[in-house]
């Protein structure tokens, strides 16, 4: 039983990594139907960022807790105003385009990202440092789950509250579920259809930037290829869940990451991959829409 | 289809003229020299390994010579061209055998030296490769007259499990991979030498995922199979990424890894986590006196800097010379019991062979971690 529970918690370690990525996937595409390959590269970036901030604070002699606030906080707004300006150049130009323009527009952003910062960083490996400090009051139970661990499940759980929160109940929300819903009836009704788009992407590349901060701190770390792996698993998450719903991401991340744990710990880690991916296939045979995506009518 | 008959005859003829210019050059040889073979790929695009294995030959004979040569007789190379290929280092094998070579420096290539070694040991020579790592060349008890100055493929493998289970004393030993050829080839010799021998037991052997972000649930797959030791075959990223998450989760279990974790991005990476892991590498021989006077005559001599396999071919050289000398005779099986039971200083360092061929004392060492460097363990 013992051993259930730690399978139980590394999935939910790694389904929280997937979750808070998928956010941002989910997000964007909730508003604009757009899927945002470049997301898992404002995670890379995040990061990036967030070593670099934290190797100079550092420097500087800050302490801990206080470099980790300002590095992420550091991360959050370079990565946003790198989302606000991929939006501003690959995307806002083809949004009268087929859908199939900008999608290929966002893996050519995709691909120039992680090659700039191969040429600025170098392919190599980099270490990042714990910013996460040991917990002690975690130490008894330290063999099951570690701080940095415990940090990105609570996060995650909190940043889907945040979200969910925003969507419901503030008027920014519903001017995004009414961009969502005919983005040209909402610029009729005085929605500033533009700035709500803006922000939208603001706000995923915040939630990529918060999650490259703590898993790459979690896992120490980092190359240019990391947005990549990252952002496929991340992306299978959002639409195992149903994309475009912000529950279904962390739902979709979470089921994942079990069912990888799991299929590592009860039958061979050689199939993790073959596993998590033959639950999508069925799931999206039996439920097309994802878990806890909403069955929409073709628009006509 | 006529052209490439032109090809194929020219290609024919030119084969024909080769064999025939060497054996004139074969006659015209006086009968008191002891001839050394070379035999490899010394043209094609596969010469730059045999290249560098006539040249240390040449320069070690030329030292011999000057020294008035083995037994009393000047040594003479006799080189042959296999050009990597299987069927022509069968010819080039019968080539030497005819012309009363007693001793072969070579071939190059794993499967050449396959296709020659059956007629070299129906004629009774001996033969001894720089660069055939192919485990089943001396394991598998085929050819009791072949040497090599090389370790085989599975020499890491070997190093590793017998470091676990003779030095280290662990009985449990989860074997990991990366699912890769070189990280999954090293996992199944890993295994089986494993099996193979009572010292220990395989609890776990799996493969991970490259580049997965997280690898907690391996990490406690490890620790509920018990394992007092993990042998890992695969890249340093992957090696640190399961070592930190075995620290973190407060799991002192002993890493053994190879050369591919045998890299200071390993600890630049891993940081203090690295701390005691142990990795296989390449032994350095760059101290060895003998390794910097043979480098030293290469560049005097060709001008350049030795090409791959030449301190071994230097190596080998030199063990088959003195072997000669000190079993009185070329007779194989006296040279043969020479070889096992000599040693000899060369630039790999003291060097004898055991039963089956192999080098002791050639090959890899185990390392380890210690305040943020790999030291040699002794």
């Amino acid at each position: 039983m013992e051993y259930f529970f730690e399978l139980f918690f590394s999935g939910l370690t790694r389904g929280s990594i997937y979750a808070l990525i998928a956010l941002g996937y989910t997000m964007v595409y909730g508003i604009i139907e757009l899927i945002n390959f470049a997301h898992g590269e404002i995670y890379m970036i995040g990061a990036f960022t967030a070593l670099i901030v934290a190797g100079v604070l550092s420097l500087l002699g800050f302490n801990e807790l206080s470099i980790l606030a300002l590095a992420a906080l550091a991360a959050v707004v370079y990565s946003s105003a790198y989302g606000y300006t991929i939006e501003k150049m690959a995307y806002k130009p083809l949004r009268k385009a087929p859908r199939l323009s900008a999608l290929i527009s966002a893996i050519g952003m995709s691909i120039f990202l992680q090659n700039y910062v191969l040429l600025a960083q170098t392919s190599d490996f980099l270490p990042f440092p714990s910013l996460i400090p040991d917990f002690h009051f975690l130490e008894p139970i330290a063999h099951l789950i570690t701080s940095a661990e415990v940090v990105i499940v609570v996060t995650t759980a909190v940043v889907m509250v945040i979200l969910s929160f925003l969507i419901k109940f503030t008027r920014l929300g519903k001017a995004m579920r009414a961009t969502a819903q005919d983005k040209d009836m909402a610029m009729l009704m005085g929605v500033n259809v533009n700035r709500v788009i803006s922000f939208t992407f603001i706000i995923g590349s915040a939630t990529a930037a918060i999650g490259g901060v703590l898993i790459a701190s979690h896992i120490g770390m980092i190359n240019f290829y990391i947005g990549f792996i990252a952002g496929i698993k991340a992306f299978t998450a959002a639409v195992l869940g149903g994309i475009g719903s912000v529950p279904g991401a962390v739902l979709g991340g979470l089921v994942l990451g079990w069912t990888e744990s799991f299929a590592t710990g009860y039958v061979s880690s050689d199939y993790e991959d073959v596993f998590a991916f033959t639950l999508l296939v069925l799931i999206l045979i039996f439920r097309p829409e994802g878990i806890l995506g909403r069955s929409t009518t073709q628009k006509v | 289809m006529v052209r490439s008959k032109m090809l194929r005859r020219g290609v024919v003829v030119a084969i024909a003229a080769m064999f025939a210019l060497v054996g004139f050059s074969g006659t015209a040889i006086a009968q008191d020299t002891i001839k050394l073979g070379v035999a490899g790929a010394h043209s094609g695009d596969l010469a730059s390994y045999g290249i560098p294995s006539i040249r240390a030959a040449e320069l070690v004979v030329k030292e011999y010579n000057e020294k008035g040569g083995v037994l009393g007789k000047q040594v003479e190379i006799v080189t042959e061209d296999d050009v990597c290929k299987p069927e022509v280092a069968a010819n080039t094998a019968a080539k030497l055998a005819s012309e009363g070579v007693p001793v072969v420096l070579g071939h190059i290539c794993s499967g050449a030296t396959k296709a020659a070694l059956g007629i070299y040991k129906d004629a009774n020579m001996i033969a001894m490769s720089p660069s055939a790592t192919n485990p089943a060349l001396t394991q598998s008890g085929d050819y009791p007259n072949f040497f090599r100055t090389i370790a085989s493929d599975d020499a890491q493998a070997r190093l590793e499990v017998d470091f676990a289970t003779k030095k280290l004393g662990l009985k449990k030993i989860a074997v990991i991979h990366d699912k890769g050829d070189y990280g999954k080839g090293l996992a199944e010799f890993a295994k089986k030498f494993l099996e193979e021998s009572d010292d220990a037991e395989v609890v776990l052997y799996e493969g991970v995922t490259p580049g997965a972000v997280d690898y907690s649930a391996i990490v406690q797959k490890i620790k509920r199979s018990d394992a007092d030791g993990i042998i890992f075959g695969g890249y340093h990223p992957e090696a640190s990424k399961i070592v930190m998450q075995m620290r973190k989760k407060r799991m002192g279990t002993v890493f053994i890894s190879d050369d591919g974790v045998k890299d200071d991005t390993f600890i630049k990476v891993a940081g203090d986590y690295a701390e005691g892991v142990y990795a296989t590498g390449p032994r350095d021989t760059s101290k060895n006196p003998l390794t910097q006077k043979a480098e030293k005559e290469h560049r005097e001599t060709y001008g350049s800097d030795p090409g791959a396999f030449y301190l071994n071919a230097y190596a080998a050289a030199i063990a088959l010379l003195n072997a000669i000398e000190k079993a009185g005779s070329t007779d194989s099986d006296a040279v043969t019991k020479a070889l096992t039971t000599e040693w000899v200083e060369t630039p790999l360092g003291r060097i004898s062979f055991d039963e089956r061929g192999d080098a002791i004392g050639v090959g890899f060492s185990m390392y380890q971690v210690r305040d943020g460097k790999y030291v040699e363990v002794k």
